[in-house]
């Protein structure tokens, strides 16, 4: 454990560096969020048809999801992590005496977290200081504050073990530039960041809130702007520690089947 | 031209020898624009219409811009990945050559896998035709056509500046994308319903609305003057200031020595 985690502290200062970087982030997705709900503003004025969230719980989500970007966007993958499979390096990753899946588990974790770190912080404090309608607004209790920092930490943790999924099909592959658009655009899809879950017709809506995707960004972003309250807090969240722990498994049951029978190809 | 074309063939016959992949990447193109369809159909699937506009007149709209914007994209692929030709010194061996620089650097890449999102946007412009009630004639049928050409220069002279940036900050830079992919994305709906502000800025400083919003008044025949029509070719300016901006760029470039 301690090795994993002197690890992620590694992998975490090392993200920190990049400032200059951060700042073009935000600026790209604060301009984006801003469009987004001017965007939204102009469906919400034309009144046709019935609105699923509040506008003010809207605003809310898109926000945090322009903040947590870092932490819930799946086309985010590693290409060293690629390319250590596929030129064979891996060969050496598999001598360490550390599990591979751990270990590109916490250093996908570590990525995320110190991208997120960096550009969340000004976003949400430009977005708080924002007039009304396009202000960001705090959590009506704390208890779902507090809810939403639990289930934000377990659908960043769903997402970086969908992506390490997406990181293993590259030992049946090879190329894993396939696997890697056909899984991306479904889950930005399913998961909500092209049109939050609640605009969906119902039918599709219900199947698709079942799906590990809408344990993403989904359930912390709604319970923060209250959408998702009471008694439906807990069922979220207990299906989101379901679908983490079946990912893992998966995971790590395919990492020890492709480690098995695993063929460098040169070096 | 004729050095351009020989450009065009290698690129074609290159490609040709990987046609799995080829054919793979272009379905993951249509896939990944499929996405952004799939939002506005469901969001106009519950709202009907927006700032007078109905599912059909979006998607007229959409994949106009999007056609636009894909061939700009396969043929300006050049100056998108620009900074890796400075970074790794390529950029010198353009310079030597005695030929103008700004074809060299067309002619670098050009990126066939697009052909997925042209297809996406063909098929969306099509049904987009069927759907809503358009009386088409020779004036419209031209407009379109200036609209797609207006699009693929003003994205060109985008890219163009893009690369600019690159003479002198080595990296590209990520603000840009608000431009490129921001435009592309928000592009999806008439950029009037962001409001007045957004509508000014994308006339005023950077011409979106001239080769989409305007145009596409005249198409529909919502409260437009007929000079609507020839706004495309206004935007097409545009490419003018890039290219000083360019120039400038070129003056201040040093090598990074690789």
């Amino acid at each position: 454990m301690k090795k994993y985690l002197s690890f992620f502290r590694l992998r975490f200062i090392y993200g920190l560096q990049y400032r200059a970087a951060a700042l073009a982030g935000i600026a790209t997705q604060f301009t984006w969020g801003m469009l987004e709900i001017l965007l939204f503003k102009a469906f919400y004025e034309e009144g046709s048809g019935e609105f699923p969230m509040a506008f003010s719980a809207l605003v809310s989500y898109i926000w945090l999801q322009q903040a947590l970007l870092a932490l819930f966007m799946t086309w985010f993958l590693e290409n060293e992590i690629f390319d250590t499979i596929k030129n064979g390096n891996i060969a050496y990753e598999l001598c360490r005496p550390v599990d591979v899946y751990n270990m590109w588990f916490t250093r996908s974790m570590a990525n995320r977290l110190s991208k997120a770190v960096l550009r969340s912080m000004p976003i949400l404090m430009i977005a708080i200081i924002m007039p009304e309608p396009y202000r960001l607004h705090i959590p009506k209790d704390f208890v779902s504050g507090i809810w939403f920092l639990i289930t934000l930490i377990l659908g960043y943790l769903v997402v970086v073990a969908f992506c390490m999924l997406i990181y293993i099909s590259t030992f049946f592959t090879i190329s894993p530039m396939g696997v890697r658009m056909v899984a991306i655009s479904v889950v930005e899809f399913f998961s909500g960041s092209v049109v939050p879950l609640p605009f969906l017709p119902n039918k599709i809506r219900m199947v698709m809130e079942l799906l590990p995707f809408a344990s993403m960004q989904n359930v912390p972003l709604r319970i923060y702007s209250g959408d998702i309250a009471g008694i439906r807090i807990y069922e979220k969240a207990a299906l989101q520690l379901f679908w983490l722990v079946i990912l893992v498994v998966a995971g790590k049951l395919l990492t020890k089947k492709a480690a098995k029978k695993v063929v460098i190809q040169g070096g | 031209m004729k050095l351009y074309l020989r450009y065009f063939i290698i690129h074609l016959k290159s490609i040709m020898q990987y046609k799995t992949s080829f054919l793979l990447t272009a379905l993951g193109q249509f896939l990944v624009s499929f996405n952004v369809f799939l939002g506005v159909y469901f969001m106009l699937h519950r709202f009907y219409r927006i700032k007078g506009f109905t599912f059909s007149e979006v998607l007229l709209c959409f994949s106009i811009l999007l056609m636009g914007y894909t061939l700009a994209e396969c043929f300006a692929r050049g100056f998108d990945t620009f900074s890796s030709t400075i970074s790794n010194g390529d950029f010198d061996r353009i310079m030597v050559r005695p030929r103008n620089v700004m074809l060299q650097v067309l002619g670098s890449k050009i990126e066939f896998t697009r052909v997925g999102r042209m297809l996406q946007a063909i098929v969306m412009f099509i049904y987009g035709i069927y759907k809503s009630q358009v009386d088409w004639n020779f004036n419209k049928i031209i407009t379109v056509i200036f609209m797609i050409i207006g699009g693929a220069v003003l994205f060109t002279g985008i890219f163009i500046i893009y690369a600019a940036f690159c003479f002198f900050t080595i990296e590209g830079l990520e603000f840009m994308n608000i431009f490129i992919d921001g435009a592309r994305e928000f592009g999806k709906y008439p950029v009037n319903i962001y409001g007045k502000r957004v509508l000014q800025i994308a006339t005023f400083i950077v011409p979106y609305t001239l080769v989409q919003y305007y145009p596409l008044l005249y198409l529909l025949e919502k409260d437009a003057k007929d000079w609507y029509m020839f706004l495309p070719l206004l935007a097409v300016l545009f490419i003018i200031p890039c290219y000083l901006f360019w120039k400038v760029g070129i003056k201040h470039y040093k090598s990074t020595g690789s």
